[in-house]
């Protein structure tokens, strides 16, 4: 192949690959944090994946993120890392039958979560459906912008979504840089260091579950939830994508408190629990109600169930 | 089966006095009958565990209703509330077969009555809905029905029945949503 040579300003001439090299070496030089930035910056450029990291490493990045969140929000954010409980697949139950529709569950989350309030970002949706329309073969199509005085309205029901923490989940298998993944309880998880914020897992789900930080999260310091996870509900950096985790900081304790969202229902429509325990009120949900998953013919195999308890 | 003994036995006790109760006989007799002491509330049964329940959410210095009907004589007869209690209307829970004393034992008024003749108090007064509702009161046992707090795998928060259902009109009112998620093209 004839080699392509292009001439310089000066006259001297440069093959087209050394071009490329010198723009390729420049776009990495740009990448890097600039000279003279803090060593954490540094740190933080060099961070290993999250599953990659031994305890040492572990301790001294959540004390460099707690630092910074300190000097961010100007208060303390406990960041903690705590690891799946063994013997332990997480499970939930909703039951349709019950929903009002009333979105204490959203803002509870929100809330709970971390989530940036303006741009708002929801990791729980509530659709609405006429009864005798159709319904669980068009959710692309229903309502979640209804808006009435009084939940519930005759005539219609209300359907829950959020992340269905699938045993085979599609948003894993299309990221990149392996930045999401699924835990030993089921939980799945993503490390905020390591997303570079392509949006692939997000096209992926069926479930519409996952969300993008078009901008640094607007989260007032007054509303910060201080108690948080790594994998979980921690201050959020802008072009990060991020979605339910069954409040990983509530449930993955010894004991382990509910969900924010199955503690605030005023319906009790939200169960969950141990897959894995035969006792657990998620198993008996399983074994004695009628239930489905969504989507099941996407072979994504949630562990979110809704059910009918009547 | 020895768990079920004491429940057995207060069926069968059950069973032996109710024929007593001919149709027609004085209302003196048919209290001598029910004027029981106010019994151990009955064997815990499996599935109502040591999780906490907290107090039932009484309105301000009703209880204890000894305090007013400890003197009052009973009038048996459904009639319209007028002197007393004028709030309280039966309402959606099947108020053509209902009548107070259905449920709150005449005799002594800090009590509620099973159909077995059994005193159960407010506290737990599951055991009085759970008459009825049975299927309900099993997946509430199981913590299937009914909201929930706590520790997924430790102590839990149950509720009574009637701290979401008002017991005389029992059905669930409708409540304000919050907010509407913001529209995309709305977002700045």
């Amino acid at each position: 192949m004839k080699k392509q040579v292009t001439k310089t300003l000066r006259g001297k001439k440069v093959s087209r690959r050394s071009v490329l090299k010198g723009a390729a070496l420049a776009a990495a030089a740009a990448a890097l944090p600039p000279v003279g930035a803090e060593a954490a910056v540094w740190e933080a450029f060099f961070q290993k994946h999250f599953q990659e990291l031994n305890d040492r490493d572990l301790d001294k990045i959540i004390a460099r993120l707690e630092k910074e969140y300190a000097d961010r929000f100007g208060k303390h954010i406990s960041v903690t890392a705590s690891k799946p409980i063994p013997g332990v697949l997480f499970g939930y139950g909703l039951d349709i039958a019950r929903c009002i529709g009333c979105r204490r569950c959203v803002y509870a989350c929100v809330k709970e979560n971390n989530q940036s309030r303006d741009p708002q970002i929801h990791w729980i949706t509530v659709l609405r459906f006429q009864k005798g329309d159709k319904w669980i073969s068009d959710l692309e199509n229903a309502d979640k912008y209804y808006n009435p005085a009084k939940v519930p309205e005759p005539g219609y029901f209300y359907m829950p979504t959020q992340c269905q923490q699938c045993e085979k989940p599609p948003c894993v298998k299309a990221c990149p840089t392996q930045a999401t993944w699924s835990e030993d309880d089921g939980i799945v998880v993503v490390d905020y260091n390591w997303c570079i914020g392509c949006r692939y897992c997000m096209a992926a789900c069926p479930y519409g579950a996952r969300h993008f930080n078009w901008t640094r999260p607007g989260l007032p310091a007054e509303e910060i939830n201080t108690q948080t996870h790594y994998l979980g509900n921690r201050p959020r950096y802008p072009g990060v994508v991020e979605k339910c985790t069954f409040c990983i900081q509530r449930t993955r304790n010894e004991p382990g408190q509910y969900p924010a969202c199955v503690e605030i229902c005023p319906v009790g429509a939200r169960k969950f629990g141990n897959l894995l325990d035969p006792e657990s009120e998620i198993r008996y949900c399983i074994e004695n109600k009628r239930v489905f998953r969504l989507k099941e013919e996407v072979n994504t195999h949630p562990k979110f169930f809704y059910f009918f308890a009547t | 089966m020895r768990r079920f003994l004491p429940f057995v036995l207060i069926v069968c006790i059950g069973a032996v006095l109710t024929p007593a109760m001919a149709p027609g006989e004085s209302s003196a007799e048919e209290k001598a009958i029910w004027r029981t002491e106010p019994v151990e509330t009955g064997p815990k049964e499996k599935g109502i565990p040591e999780f906490f329940v907290p107090p039932p959410p009484f309105s301000e210095g009703i209880f204890p209703c000894s305090d007013c009907h400890a003197d009052q004589e009973t009038n048996p007869n459904r009639r319209d509330l007028t002197e007393m209690h004028e709030d309280i209307q039966i309402i959606n829970h099947a108020e053509d077969q209902r009548w107070c004393l259905d449920c709150h034992n005449p005799d002594d008024r800090d009590y509620l009555r099973l159909a077995s003749g059994r005193l159960v108090s407010f506290d737990e007064s599951y055991y009085l809905c759970g008459q009825c509702h049975g299927t309900i009161f099993r997946d509430w046992k199981a913590g299937i029905h009914g909201r929930r707090t706590g520790e997924w795998n430790g102590k839990k928060t149950y509720r009574l029945c009637v701290h979401c259902h008002d017991p005389h009109q029992p059905r669930f009112k409708p409540i304000e949503p919050l907010p509407p998620p913001v529209k995309p093209k709305d977002i700045k």
